[in-house]
């Protein structure tokens, strides 16, 4: 293995600032291990080479003529980074994982995106999800699943499990997640990675493909806590083109990280959320979760118990509100002006016909289920009882959170229940699998930021612990989870990841 | 209870404009009346004097100023097109409109 | 086709029985720069999907930003329609798939209108004013362009296929919306014109639309029902839609009423449905009935946050209305002292504005109607113009007016240069001047044609000293000849006088 793959995003930015390597050296030490291991991951939908390593060239052209264009590059310039399929990028096509949308390029470019081009980080290409986001396991992809490279028969998470799987395999320091009930933080979890989910509006969502818009929100996917803060500074701020992104930047995230990992956290109230704990969390989970705790007690943290008696409708309000925006946001995909269009077997060839081939052939079952569940949830007669009923939870749970940040700085949960799941163990029970969102859910409903840091192992499979903070305080996050990261490490001697087992290639080309 | 019918299920699938076998039919009837059923609870907390939140962080005003932008070049546009004439998008027959 | 009936029952007959109910939705494009929720041009007539951006296809991962104009614009509508401004509102989607509907839902408003509990008083022919209620009006987007080819020619039933143009699409709408009209009896489609017409008025004046009906500018959608006389409980409706000019809409609502008059006459009952008005036959179609696909699916749209209007702002924008049509028409009439024909001739011919601007330039209303309703009507008549086209500016009224109060022109000379100052050669002084139009007041050179003109024509010298003064009229020929028609005539009838000792 290439020792540059091993750094982490910040890591590799100093060595690249420090004419130690170049940056097509680590692009192209990336794009081998993708050929190496992503025969087997299946974490990539679109590898974006060419383009990857022409923009490492242009990083490595500035830095060797010096002078101010080199003084003014961003701190990660250079350093390459993969894009969850549901964003969408110019010279590369966006699948949002669906056969809807196979080969479609988009003529415009995400926000991020923009921000990720002017600060040149070479693009690895685009990552596997769940179709349109919807799923926690990334095997409702259109184009296969993806593998946690910790067990190739394990789920890597979802939606974002080709994101997490990537930075966890060092196919990539970096991703990009969308999160809207946990899409980035239980694929972190399940990955031993780090995952921050933004308050609602930190990051634009322009380009992000709209799965529950007001819900959804893009964020970092890394390997440490601190090249997250990096690349939530780099795409955060406020749009124009985004009038729910909020009015200011969040500033601070990276020396927060950098204060939280001296390990110094005295004073600081962390909140146990008790409805986020005990039943339903597998022992080995509950286990670490207890661990962590007792090792930021120890570091000098109040830790209080906080209770927030609403969160046990949160999975409700949220299968309520988000297929019934999901339901409105897909209506778009109709194979009149792209997408695939399929036309019916028998006539009449009406367009009412035409979409609805259309829309039968091109959507995956856990996208229908969600667009008819959505469909009922608005319709006349049930609006007040559903929906309705599904935004005043919304309130409760806010209410809850304002309550227990009354009480604590920070709070703190298990970032899932249980460690990953067997691939396909859950294939025919969607409630079952909705339940692993259950402790990032309300973050979502509420706006407020989370993050997850690997917090040991459970079954040789690894346990996230995630915490959440008030909205505009993403540098809480950052703080609580450089210092857990720090104190973890200390103890165990090393990182989590670097314990992650070789990824044995030839089992799954014999599968294949 | 059984909160969803097959026939709430075959309206639904009009008014999303999904196509449905009869299969597909049973099979989602089954799913979303289990799935309905679980989260059916969100009625009981929420009280007539508990404001609803769309948005889940408030903002207001955020208004443009009316000028030109950038558009789209025509072959931008029709670039994904699945049928198109000339410059315009074609689609089949629609029977009856408003 | 439920219901469809070719009897009619004689309006008058049916207005006997029955008493109408009316109710309007009138569209209003408003004519900001950009569209509703992007930066695109708001521009008509240009080529097909060459004003879009990918808001406005719908493109995967987009969101839409309010047009801080169009909500301006709407407060003003609001404002000029007597309603309330709505100090908090937002917007709402409303889903439903078409193809000219780029998202398969239209981003309108719903439960929270931004202008709401407004009236209008509406002045019929006779000077009677009826109030219309007015619910709310409401920001909204407009649809895209279809294009239905093959079958028969443009019509939507029989199509092979259909092409769209998105280029509408997120045009910035605000619809208005009345509440059930009652008491309109015979008057109801005089009233109907009336009332689009009024809007129209306003949205026109108030610069917040192009306001032409022809372009779609402003589009109506007429409810009619029919209740027996006395009733209290309103009949079922229909919606006739895009009843697209002010006689249309008259015709619209008195051929529904006729309709409504039979179907209930024979028994029947009326089917709540959209109908499609037939310009040609001056008739409606059964269109599409109500059903569950009229299940909208209304939802707060999460992709925009409200809107709050301060009192500073709304007062701000109330400042901006212009004096509303009707009090300015009022006003006028009375400044002006025209008699009722007078003033309605000069309403519908449209020039009050150019009456206005040559009275404040110094003309007097009598000489300003002279010439609006006289010379320059008739040539934009013969040019096939609107007046306003021409191009006449008030300052040149007032030139061509002191020029004849000056006698340097008489009045058949002021016509050519009225015509010449049309063409662009310049003011009427300069015209006058370059022409050598200018009226001869000359004596000497008067005096010298007078007596040619008395020595080639003794007899009619004769009959004048015989008191036969109308032969004066005879020498006027040969003087104006030799002086090139700009002979002052009563002049001339002086100096013969004088040269006659009479
Ligand atoms: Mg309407
Ligand atoms: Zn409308």
């Amino acid at each position: 293995m290439n020792e540059l793959i091993k750094l982490s995003a910040t890591e590799l930015a100093a060595k690249l600032r420090a004419g130690e390597a170049t940056s097509v050296q680590a692009v192209q030490a990336h794009l081998d291990r993708i050929a190496e291991v992503d025969g087997a991951l299946n974490a990539f939908l679109h590898v974006n080479a060419e383009e990857a390593l022409a923009v490492a060239a242009e990083v490595d052209a500035i830095r060797a003529a010096g002078g101010a264009q080199a003084e003014a590059l961003h701190p990660l310039a250079g350093v390459p980074i993969a894009i969850k399929d549901l964003i969408v990028t110019k010279g590369q096509p966006t699948t949002a994982a669906s056969k809807m949308l196979e080969g479609w390029m988009s003529p415009y470019d995400a926000t991020v995106i923009e921000k990720i081009r002017a600060a040149k980080l070479p693009m690895l290409g685009k990552t596997n999800l769940d179709e349109f986001a919807m799923g926690s396991s990334t095997e409702h992809s259109a184009y296969g699943v993806t593998r946690n490279p910790w067990n190739l028969n394990r789920i890597p998470g979802g939606s974002g499990g080709g994101s997490a799987a990537a930075v966890a395999s060092f196919e990539a320091p970096l991703a990009l997640g969308t999160d809207t009930g946990g899409s980035i933080r239980q694929p972190g979890a399940v990955t031993g990675t780090v995952g921050v989910k933004p308050t609602y509006g930190a990051v634009s969502r322009y380009g992000a493909i709209a799965m529950a818009s007001s819900l959804d929100q893009i964020g970092p996917v890394s390997r440490t806590v601190l090249d997250s803060a990096y690349l939530q500074e780099l795409i955060g701020g406020h749009d124009p083109k985004d009038s729910t992104s909020l009015p200011n930047p969040l500033e601070g995230l990276v020396a927060a990280a950098e204060s939280g990992a001296t390990g110094d956290i005295k004073g600081l109230r962390i909140g146990v959320i008790k409805e986020l704990t005990g039943e339903g969390y597998q022992e080995g989970v509950q286990a670490r979760f207890n661990e962590s705790l007792e090792l930021l007690k120890a570091a000098g943290a109040e830790i209080v118990e906080v209770s927030c008696p609403n969160f046990k409708y949160a999975l409700g309000a949220y299968y309520l509100i988000m297929p019934s925006e999901v339901s409105s946001n897909l209506a778009k995909f109709d194979g009149v002006r792209y997408g695939h269009r399929v036309l019916p077997e028998e006539s009449p060839m009406t367009i009412e016909r035409v979409m609805g081939s259309t829309r039968a052939a091109g959507f995956g079952d856990e996208v229908k289920r969600r667009i008819i569940l959505g469909t009922y949830a608005l319709s006349a007669g049930y609006y007040d009882a559903y929906y309705g009923s599904a935004q005043k939870v919304r309130t409760l749970i806010q209410r809850d959170f304002e309550a227990a940040f009354e009480q604590a700085d920070v709070l703190v949960s298990p970032t899932a229940p249980t460690v990953a799941f067997e691939l396909g163990a859950n294939d025919n029970d969607p409630l079952a699998m909705y339940l692993n969102d259950v402790a990032t859910i309300p973050a979502n409903l509420a706006g407020v930021p989370g993050i997850t840091v690997p917090g040991g192992l459970s079954e040789n499979l690894p346990v996230g612990i995630q915490f959440l903070a008030p909205a505009y305080e993403d540098a809480r996050l950052y703080r609580a989870g450089a210092a857990l990261e720090t104190l973890l490490e200390k103890q165990w001697g090393h990182s989590l990841i670097s314990q992650a087992p070789a990824i044995d290639t030839a089992s799954i080309a014999q599968e294949a | 209870m059984s909160a969803i019918s097959r026939e709430d299920v075959v309206h639904l699938a009009h008014l999303a404009h999904i196509e449905m076998s009869d299969a597909e039919l049973d099979k989602m009837t089954g799913e979303l009346d289990a799935i309905v059923g679980a989260i059916a609870s969100v009625s009981e907390v929420a009280a007539s004097d508990v404001p609803a939140t769309s948005h889940p962080i408030p903002l207001t005003n955020v208004l443009r100023e009316d000028t030109v932008g950038q558009t789209l070049s025509i072959e931008e546009v029709l670039l994904n097109a699945p049928d198109s004439d000339s410059d315009r998008f074609k689609v089949p027959a629609i029977l009856d409109g408003e | 086709m439920s219901n469809y009936t070719d009897e009619l029952v004689d309006f008058d007959t049916a207005l006997d029985r029955y008493d109408p109910v009316l109710g309007f939705e009138v569209h209003v494009e408003l004519n900001t720069k950009t569209k509703m929720f992007s930066d695109a041009p708001n521009a008509f007539g240009d080529a097909p999907n060459t004003n879009v951006t990918p808001v406005d296809l719908g493109l995967p991962g987009v969101l839409p930003v309010v047009n801080k104009t169009a909500v301006e614009y709407s407060i003003l509508i609001g404002l000029a329609l007597n309603c309330q401004i709505a100090q908090k509102c937002g917007f709402a989607r409303k889903n439903y798939f078409y193809p000219d509907t780029p998202k398969n839902f239209q981003t309108s408003q719903y439960d929270d209108p931004i202008a709401f509990d407004g009236y209008l008083d509406i002045e019929l022919e006779d000077g009677e004013v009826f109030r219309v209620e007015i619910e709310r009006a409401h920001m909204e987007e407009d649809a895209g362009k279809l294009t239905h080819m093959g079958g028969a020619a443009g019509r939507i039933q029989g199509a092979d296929y259909s092409l769209v143009d998105y280029n509408r699409a997120g045009v910035p709408l605000v619809e208005i919306v009345t509440k059930p009209i009652t008491g309109a009896g015979k008057r109801a489609p005089e009233l109907a014109k009336a009332y689009v017409a009024a809007v129209r008025e306003i949205v026109k004046n108030l610069g917040v639309s192009d306001a032409k009906m022809e372009r779609g500018n402003v589009r109506c959608d007429a409810n009619v029902s029919l209740m027996p006389k006395g009733a209290e409980k309103f009949g079922t409706r229909t919606e006739t839609k895009n009843v697209n000019s002010l006689r249309a809409v008259e015709h619209a609502v008195h051929f529904e009423i006729e309709r409504h008059a039979a179907v209930l006459d024979s028994g029947a009952k009326i089917v709540q449905e959209t109908r499609h008005w037939h310009e040609d036959t001056r008739s409606t179609t059964s269109g599409r009935p109500k059903s569950d696909a009229d299940d909208y699916r209304y939802f707060p749209e999460p992709d925009l946050v409200p809107i709050v209007t301060t009192a500073e702002w709304v007062e701000e924008l109330r400042g901006r209305l212009p004096e509303p049509p009707a009090e300015r028409r009022k006003r006028l009439k009375a400044e002006w002292g025209y008699a009722d024909k007078e003033f309605r001739d000069v309403v519908n011919a449209g020039v009050l504005d150019e009456i206005e601007q040559t009275i404040a330039a110094g003309a007097s209303a009598a000489v300003a109607r002279k010439w609006w309703m006289g010379e320059i009507a008739r040539l934009a008549k013969a040019a096939d113009k609107d007046i306003a086209d021409l191009g006449v500016s008030a300052a040149t009224i007032v030139e061509l007016n002191s020029l004849i109060e000056a006698k340097k022109i008489n009045d058949k000379i002021a016509r050519q240069v009225l015509e010449f100052a049309i063409a662009g050669e310049g003011t009427p002084s300069e015209i006058v001047e370059k022409r050598s139009l200018a009226v001869v007041n000359d004596d000497d050179a008067l005096g010298k044609a007078v007596d040619d003109a008395m020595a080639a024509m003794p007899d009619v010298v004769e009959k004048i000293k015989g008191g036969k003064m109308q032969a004066i009229g005879a020498l006027m020929g040969p003087v104006m000849k030799a002086t090139r028609g700009q002979a002052d005539a009563g002049r001339v009838r002086e100096i013969v006088m004088e040269k006659l000792g009479l």
